[in-house]
C-alpha cells in the first residue's frame, strides 16, 4: 500500500501551517489540564466523582490508548498543553518567532542523556505508585502540576521540548508506539533537505521554529521522536514536509537497535500484565500491596515489579535468542528484535484497558455534570448510577486484541529476524508465551 | 508586538486564570458539610451555628464511604452521606439550645465518635425545668458489679408468670418495675409459695406489663441501629466490631466485659441490673470504654423502649 499525503488537501495543509487553530487547542487543553489539577486538590476525594481522576484516567486514558496512539502515532503530543507555557517563557512568543528572543540559559540537553532512560524512570516511578496515584485526587493534581511545572522550569534551561524529549513518562510510550500508527510527518524529497541552506526546519526562520522535538526532518525514517508540533510545515521554504497516511507499523520494517528503546518495550509489556493482574485480578493481597506505598508489602510489590520488568521479561526473551545463530552480537540483536513486542504491547495495553474504561465510563457522565463534587448537576447526568458498559463485548475484544497483537508481532518478528538474518522462532514462542498469560490474566 | 501577539497572550492569560480562579472561587463559595470515618476527622465542620424558627439548609457530603445524618432528640428521619455526592437537607429548630449531629451509618470501629453539634440561638425563653435522670436521683453507682450468683433454669415466661401472679403483694407500676432489678423482684417473692422457677415468670410477667409491643418495636429498630454493630444483632455481644472494640479498649480493664460489648443475652449480668442502672449506663455511656453515650441523641422515651427490648433477651413475653 503506498502512502496518502494528506497534506495535499488545501485545507489540511492551511489549518497546520496556520498557528491559531493548534493555538485554540492547546488553550482549550490547557485550560481542561488546569481544571483537573484543581479538581484533583479542591474537588472531592471520592476519586470515582472526582472530575481529575475521571477524566485523566478513563476519559483521557482511554481516548490516548485506544485511538490516539493507535492511530495517530503521536497525535495526543501534537495538541498536549504541558509544553505551551515553557514554549511562550522560552521563545517570548506564542505566534510566531519575536525579533527579540528572551535570554533564557537555552542550553544542550547532556549528551549522555539523550536517550529515553529517564522516560522509562519516570514512567516506573509513576507506574509503582499508580495505584494511588489513580484512585486518590489531590495525588493525580500534585503530579499533573509537577509535570507542567517541570516542563516549564526545564524550558528556563535547556532549549527546545527538553522535557516532553527525554523526561515525559507519557511521551516515551507513546513515541514507542506511535510507530504503529498509519501517520507519519516526512519529507517529501530527502535531496532537497541536504541542499537547504540554514536548514530552517531545525534551526527555525521568521516563519517559526526550529524544532520543538531536536529532529532534523529531513533525516526522519520514525515516528518515535517526532511529537508533531507542525513548526517544520511552517518553516520549511521548499514546502517538502508532509503529512502522510501509511500501512500500519510502516516504521517497524526497519528494527531499532537502541536498548533504551528495547527496554521501554518490556517495561510497557511488562507493566500491562502487572496490571491486568494486580487492579483486575483477584488477588486482594496484591491489590493492598500496591496501594499501601511505603509497607513493606509495597516494597516487596516494587521489587517483583521491576524484577518482571527488568530481570524476568528480559531475561527468558535473551534466553530464547541466546543460541540462535546471527552475525549480529547479542546486544544488537536484543534490541532489535525487542521491536516485535512493540505491536503486542500496544495490545495488551489496548486490552487491559478496554476492561476498565469500559466498567467504569457511566462515571465520566457523572463527573461531567458535578465536576467539583459540590452537588451540581450541569446536564442531568449527575446521579447516573455506575453501570460496566458493553460488558458483552469486552471479552471478545481482548481476545481479538491479544491474539491480533501476537499475529502482528510474530510478522513482525518475521521482519526483524530476517534482517538480522536470525529465526525469528524463540521470538513468536517468547510472544505466544506472554500473550497467554494476559489471556489468563484479563479473562 | 504584533497585535494578534498581543490578544493571543491576553487569551491564553485569560484562560489560566479562568480555569485557576474559576474552580477555587465556586469552592470557597459553597459550603460542604464533609464526612469522614472518625479516624480521619469525622464530620468538617463539626459545631454549625443555626437561628430558631429559620430554615437551616445543610449540604452534606461523604469523602470516604457511606455514612448517615440525623440529629438527636429530634423527630426526623436520617439521610444517608454518600462518596462524592452531595445531599441537601433542610431543618428548623423550634427552640434555642445545642442539638447533636451524628452518623446514623456503620461507618467504622470508631462510628459513634462521628458527632458534632448545632448550636442553635434565638430569643431567650424562660428554661423548661429538667429533672434529673432516674438513675441520678436513685443514686446508683452504676459502675459497680451487678452480677448475679444464680439464674433462672429456664428462661423466664410472662405467660406462664400471668398464672401466678394473681394476690401477690408487688406493685405493678413504672417506678416499682423501673427502679428494681429483676432479682431483687425475684427476690422479694421468696416469702410466697411459688417455686424459683415460678418466681422468674411472675418477674418476666411484670416486665411485660411495663412495655407495649410499640415499646418493643421501637427498640428493636433502635437497637438495630445504633447497638447491633457492637452488641450483635441478637444482643450476645458478637457484632461485627466486638472483636476490635475489645482489641481497644480491653487492654487493663478491669470490669467484667473486659472490654468487649455486653452480652445481653448474659443472665447473671442483665437480671441483676434495673431498668434505672441500664438508663444510666445508656445514658452516659461505657467510660473508658467503646459503649458511647447516647444521652444527646435519644429522648427519655427511647431509652425507656430501648431497655425494654434489652430485657426481651432475657424474657419469654410472648408465645
Amino acid at each position: 500500500m503506498s502512502k496518502i499525503e494528506l497534506t495535499r488537501n488545501p485545507v489540511i495543509k492551511n489549518a497546520l501551517k496556520n498557528r491559531y487553530p493548534q493555538l485554540t487547542v492547546f488553550i482549550v487543553m490547557l485550560v481542561g489540564y488546569i481544571f483537573a489539577i484543581f479538581s484533583g486538590l479542591i474537588g472531592t476525594p471520592v476519586g470515582s466523582r472526582n472530575f481529575g481522576i475521571v477524566f485523566v484516567w478513563i476519559a483521557w486514558w482511554a481516548i490516548l490508548i485506544l485511538v490516539a496512539v493507535p492511530f495517530f502515532g503521536r497525535g495526543w503530543c501534537a495538541v498536549c498543553p504541558i509544553p505551551l507555557p515553557g514554549e511562550w517563557l522560552q521563545r517570548g512568543a506564542v505566534l510566531s518567532p519575536p525579533d527579540k528572543k528572551p535570554k533564557w540559559l537555552n542550553l544542550r540537553w547532556p549528551k549522555f542523556m539523550r536517550n529515553i532512560w529517564l522516560q522509562n524512570i519516570s514512567f516506573l516511578l509513576l507506574a509503582l505508585f499508580s495505584s494511588v496515584l489513580l484512585t486518590t485526587p489531590n495525588i493525580t493534581g500534585i503530579v499533573l502540576a509537577a509535570m507542567l511545572f517541570a516542563a516549564i522550569g526545564l524550558s528556563t534551561i535547556f532549549e527546545r521540548r527538553s522535557f516532553c524529549r527525554y523526561l515525559c513518562p507519557v511521551g516515551g510510550f507513546i513515541g514507542l508506539y506511535s510507530q504503529v500508527a498509519p501517520i507519519e510527518l516526512r519529507v517529501k524529497d530527502k535531496q532537497t533537505c541536504v541542499t537547504c541552506v540554514g536548514k530552517p526546519c531545525y534551526n527555525g526562520n521568521e516563519n517559526g521554529y526550529g524544532c520543538s522535538w531536536d529532529v532534523f526532518p529531513g533525516g526522519l525514517t520514525k515516528n518515535t521522536y517526532c511529537g508533531l508540533c507542525m513548526e517544520c510545515i511552517r518553516t520549511c521554504p521548499h514546502d517538502n514536509i508532509a503529512i502522510n497516511l501509511r500501512p500500519f507499523s510502516a516504521d517497524l520494517a526497519k528494527p531499532s537497535t537502541r536498548i533504551d528503546e528495547a527496554f521501554k518495550a518490556f517495561i510497557m509489556l511488562g507493566s500491562a500484565m502487572i496490571y491486568a493482574g494486580v487492579l483486575l485480578g483477584p488477588w486482594g493481597a496484591f491489590k493492598d500491596a500496591a496501594y499501601h506505598v511505603g509497607t513493606s508489602a509495597w516494597f516487596i510489590y516494587a521489587i517483583i515489579f521491576l524484577a518482571i520488568i527488568f530481570v524476568i521479561l528480559p531475561g527468558l526473551f535473551t534466553l530464547g535468542i541466546l543460541k540462535s545463530k546471527s552475525i549480529f552480537p547479542l546486544k544488537q540483536r536484543f534490541a532489535s528484535l525487542a521491536t516485535a513486542l512493540i505491536p503486542l504491547g500496544l495490545m495488551f495495553w489496548v486490552a487491559f484497558s478496554l476492561s476498565f474504561v469500559l466498567t467504569n465510563a457511566s462515571y465520566i457522565l457523572a463527573s461531567l455534570s458535578d465536576p467539583l463534587g459540590l452537588g451540581w448537576n450541569l446536564f442531568g447526568t449527575a446521579n447516573v448510577a455506575w453501570r460496566p458498559m458493553l460488558m458483552a463485548i469486552l471479552a471478545p475484544a481482548q481476545i481479538l486484541a491479544l491474539v491480533g497483537g501476537l499475529i502482528w508481532s510474530a510478522r513482525t518478528a518475521q521482519k526483524a529476524a530476517n534482517e538480522i538474518r536470525t529465526s525469528s522462532i524463540p521470538i513468536v514462542t517468547f510472544c505466544f508465551i506472554v500473550t497467554s498469560v494476559m489471556l489468563w490474566l484479563l479473562l | 508586538m504584533k497585535r494578534s501577539e498581543l490578544i493571543s497572550r491576553i487569551l491564553i492569560i485569560v484562560a489560566i486564570v479562568g480555569a485557576i480562579g474559576a474552580p477555587l472561587y465556586i469552592w470557597a463559595r459553597t459550603s460542604l458539610i464533609h464526612a469522614k470515618v472518625a479516624e480521619d476527622g469525622g464530620w468538617n465542620p463539626d459545631i454549625i451555628h443555626a437561628n430558631a424558627g429559620e430554615p437551616l439548609t445543610l449540604h452534606l457530603t461523604s469523602d470516604d464511604v457511606v455514612h448517615g445524618f440525623a440529629v438527636g432528640q429530634m423527630d426526623m428521619q436520617s439521610v444517608d452521606v454518600l462518596p462524592g455526592k452531595v445531599t441537601d437537607l433542610t431543618l428548623t429548630f423550634d427552640k434555642p439550645g445545642i442539638y447533636t449531629f451524628f452518623c446514623t451509618r456503620w461507618c467504622g470501629l470508631n462510628h459513634w465518635r462521628m458527632r458534632g453539634t448545632i448550636e442553635v440561638s434565638g430569643p431567650s425563653s424562660t428554661p423548661e425545668p429538667v429533672s434529673p435522670p432516674l438513675y441520678v436521683s436513685l443514686g446508683l453507682d452504676i459502675d459497680a458489679p451487678h452480677s448475679l450468683p444464680v439464674v433462672p433454669a429456664q428462661k423466664p415466661s410472662a405467660i406462664r408468670g400471668q398464672q401466678f401472679s394473681t394476690n401477690l403483694p408487688i406493685s405493678q407500676a413504672a417506678d416499682y418495675y423501673r427502679t428494681h432489678s429483676p432479682f431483687q423482684i425475684f427476690d422479694e417473692l421468696s416469702n410466697t409459695s411459688l417455686t424459683e422457677s415460678q418466681r422468674w415468670d411472675v418477674v418476666a410477667y411484670i416486665w411485660r406489663l411495663n412495655t407495649t409491643k410499640e415499646s418493643l418495636a421501637n427498640g428493636q429498630k433502635l437497637f438495630a441501629q445504633n447497638c447491633a454493630a457492637c452488641h450483635g444483632e441478637k444482643g450476645a455481644g458478637n457484632g461485627v466490631f466486638a472483636d476490635k472494640v475489645a482489641g481497644n479498649f480491653g487492654k487493663g480493664m478491669s470490669n467484667t466485659s473486659n472490654g468487649r460489648p455486653v452480652d445481653f443475652t448474659d443472665a447473671k449480668r442483665m437480671l441483676g441490673a434495673s431498668p434505672a442502672l441500664l438508663q444510666g449506663k445508656i445514658l452516659r455511656g461505657g467510660m473508658g470504654t467503646g459503649m458511647p453515650s447516647w444521652g444527646s441523641i435519644f429522648t427519655e422515651e427511647q431509652i425507656w423502649d430501648l431497655i425494654a427490648y434489652l430485657y426481651s433477651f432475657q424474657f419469654e413475653y410472648h408465645q
